[in-house]
């Protein structure tokens, strides 16, 4: 079982633009991390560059202190998963098929469907709740069925973590949540360490042990939802006016942007005569 | 798992998950495979009953018959079945590699290499009274080299940081209109009787078989098929793409190289002894998919039969159709398969 996840003097850059530029940065093992930041800040580089489908051009990523670029595609395979955003599969392929592929760092030409594979497998398909799917092709199901497919494939690849980049994209509120859900309780039951990318602060802020804001080509702040996301913060990476309160019934940072729209506060104040537009 | 069966051997050492019904259909295509290769034997210039051929098959027979079958119709059968493998199973692996359905061994430029080879040779070897300085039997080598050649070209022209599909397409297609220009000019500037037999090599016909050639073809296939046999496991991953592939601890680059090769040389070998048929490694593998689906452990076998039965049937029309004129079988493997492959197309509404 791993147990450290570093990035160390990590910089990371398309052509001649930096994305990340020198990051020294160690993700919590067993939780549930996630990377929040305005678009095109690098969180999905970072993530991706974790699960070394990007080459740093300056430092290294660790596990258990060993740089995953020097370790077998193989050997890092068995350790950490990533389901890519809105990820592809062949055409026709049935959920069974695609969630079987997850065995493959595994497998061999000569052992493709061993007990273990079998029982991995049907329990990857029980704990998404798509077992019953399992002979549908990919394209005839929903988005949350679909999405749950993929990660029911990562999870066929039994590793202890998984890398997810903006899993809920695309989906409504609905399976968003469900999604979600699916993942904390995989995190609590089997201590699978969670690192994902995710676009809704207050969602974020709700399911995250841990909590990684990006900006600038580096991290700027780190820990706790409850005790690092605030009003400044969130001006600082997200470039917006908002106040935090807590949630009503998780008790979780809440962030209320500012901006235009409807104020039915207002409304009432002007027809009491409190106030006049 | 209703139609799949577990295999289990030595202690969980050997295990499979093998697809019933898929090969309920390869078997039945095979046993299809073994008719039409026997019609295609019985059937030309005399016909002579399938079961007198079945007799000389096991070394019956009278010896007109005898020399008719096995020295006239068998060898262009076996290249035709062979060539037929070849392609499908090379356009089934560009396909998966590419992750395209419109990739095939015509599309990135293998075909139009070997093309502008023979017929660089055709013009190269002739002398001032247009008679070959050279033996004919050179043909497939200039065949073979022009198509490898021209497969490592692309290669290399397409590498930059690894591979990417969509490069490797846009530089195969580059590089095929360039061998087809290159072929047309050398054919205009030659003598018209030669252009005559450019165009036959490059439509693709199998009416030069020869015992030699078989012997040659049929290893260097069944070799190149075996191999890949066994990585079709990687082929299913690759056609995840590579962020999915290269999370599942695939090699992807490394692998990429290996099924280019693979194609290459199952597309030179064919085309150096039947010509650059068309058509097939497009539409056999997917027939294959249209009836297994798109796992390469059963997609390989059937686009091979199906690959094979194209090409054996176009060959028996092009003999046969309008005798005595004989019309190269690459005319009508798309004549024959096309239809065939709408038909799916409607009857399967999907995509």
């Amino acid at each position: 079982m791993t147990e450290t996840i570093e990035a160390k003097s990590l910089t990371l850059s398309y052509g001649n633009s930096i994305i990340i530029n020198n990051l020294d940065l160690s993700i919590p093992v067993g939780e549930v991390t996630i990377l929040i930041g305005s678009n095109g800040c690098g969180k999905s580089t970072l993530l991706r560059s974790i699960a070394r489908l990007l080459k740093p051009s300056e430092g290294s990523i660790l596990l258990d202190g060993k740089n995953v670029f020097k370790l077998t595609n193989k050997q890092v395979a068995k350790e950490l998963s990533i389901l890519p955003q809105s990820p592809v599969a062949p055409e026709g392929l049935t959920v069974l098929q695609l969630v079987k592929q997850g065995r493959y760092p595994h497998q061999s030409w000569h052992s493709q469907w061993s007990q273990e594979d079998e029982e991995i497998v049907m329990n990857a398909l029980i704990s998404t709740g798509v077992e019953h799917l399992k002979d549908k092709p990919i394209e005839e199901l929903s988005g949350g069925q679909r999405q749950r497919a993929w990660i029911a494939m990562t999870l066929a690849q039994n590793t202890d973590i998984i890398l997810l980049d903006e899993p809920t994209t695309y989906l409504d509120l609905t399976h968003q949540i469900e999604i979600l859900d699916l993942l904390y309780k995989l995190n609590k039951q089997q201590k699978r360490t969670i690192i994902m990318v995710l676009h809704d602060i207050n969602l974020a802020c709700r399911y995250a042990d841990y909590i990684i804001t990006v900006r600038n080509q580096t991290v700027y702040k780190k820990g706790k939802p409850e005790d690092i996301i605030t009003k400044s913060l969130v001006k600082n990476v997200f470039d917006l006016e908002s106040e935090i309160i807590r949630d009503p019934i998780f008790g979780t940072p809440m962030c209320i942007p500012y901006g235009k729209g409807r104020s039915i506060l207002k409304e009432e104040a002007v027809l009491n005569g409190v106030a006049s537009y | 798992m209703n139609h799949f069966k577990t295999i289990r051997l030595l202690k969980d050492r050997l295990s499979f998950l093998l697809d019933i019904k898929a090969y309920k259909k390869i078997i039945l295509l095979v046993f299809l495979t073994i008719a039409i290769f026997i019609f295609s034997a019985s059937v030309g210039d005399s016909y002579i009953n399938p079961l007198n051929v079945l007799q000389i098959l096991f070394g019956g027979g009278n010896d007109f018959d005898q020399l008719v079958v096995i020295d006239f119709r068998l060898p262009r059968i076996f290249i035709a079945a062979f060539a037929g493998m070849a392609l499908a199973v090379a356009g089934a692996i560009l396909q998966g590699m590419i992750k395209n359905p419109l990739a095939s061994p015509d599309i990135i430029g293998i075909s139009a290499g070997g093309g502008a080879a023979v017929v660089a040779f055709l013009a190269i070897f002739s002398d001032s009274n247009h008679s070959l300085t050279v033996s004919i039997q050179w043909l497939p080598v200039a065949g073979f080299i022009g198509a490898t050649s021209i497969g490592f070209l692309v290669y290399i022209f397409a590498w930059k940081d690894g591979i990417t599909p969509i490069r490797l397409v846009l530089i195969g297609i580059g590089v095929s209109a360039f061998m087809q220009a290159m072929t047309t000019m050398l054919m205009l500037l030659g003598p018209i009787y030669k252009a005559t037999e450019a165009n036959m090599w490059i439509t693709g016909s199998v009416s030069g078989a020869n015992w030699d050639q078989v012997k040659m073809l049929i290893p260097w296939t069944i070799l190149l098929l075996l191999i890949t046999f066994f990585i079709t496991r990687h082929l299913n991953v690759q056609e995840f793409g590579d962020d999915t592939a290269s999370s599942l601890g695939h090699s992807v680059q490394k692998m990429r190289f290996l099924l280019l090769l693979l194609s290459t040389a199952l597309v030179a070998g064919a085309i150096a002894f039947a010509g650059a048929i068309g058509f097939v490694g497009l539409m056999a593998p997917h027939i294959a998919r249209r009836l297994v689906g798109s796992s390469f452990g059963v997609l390989i076998p059937t686009a091979a039969t199906i690959g094979a039965l194209l090409v054996m049937i176009a060959d028996v029309i092009g003999r046969t159709a309008f005798s005595p004129l004989e019309v190269p079988a690459g005319v009508f493997t798309a004549a024959i398969g096309a239809p065939y492959f709408i038909y799916l197309l409607f009857r399967n509404p999907k995509k």
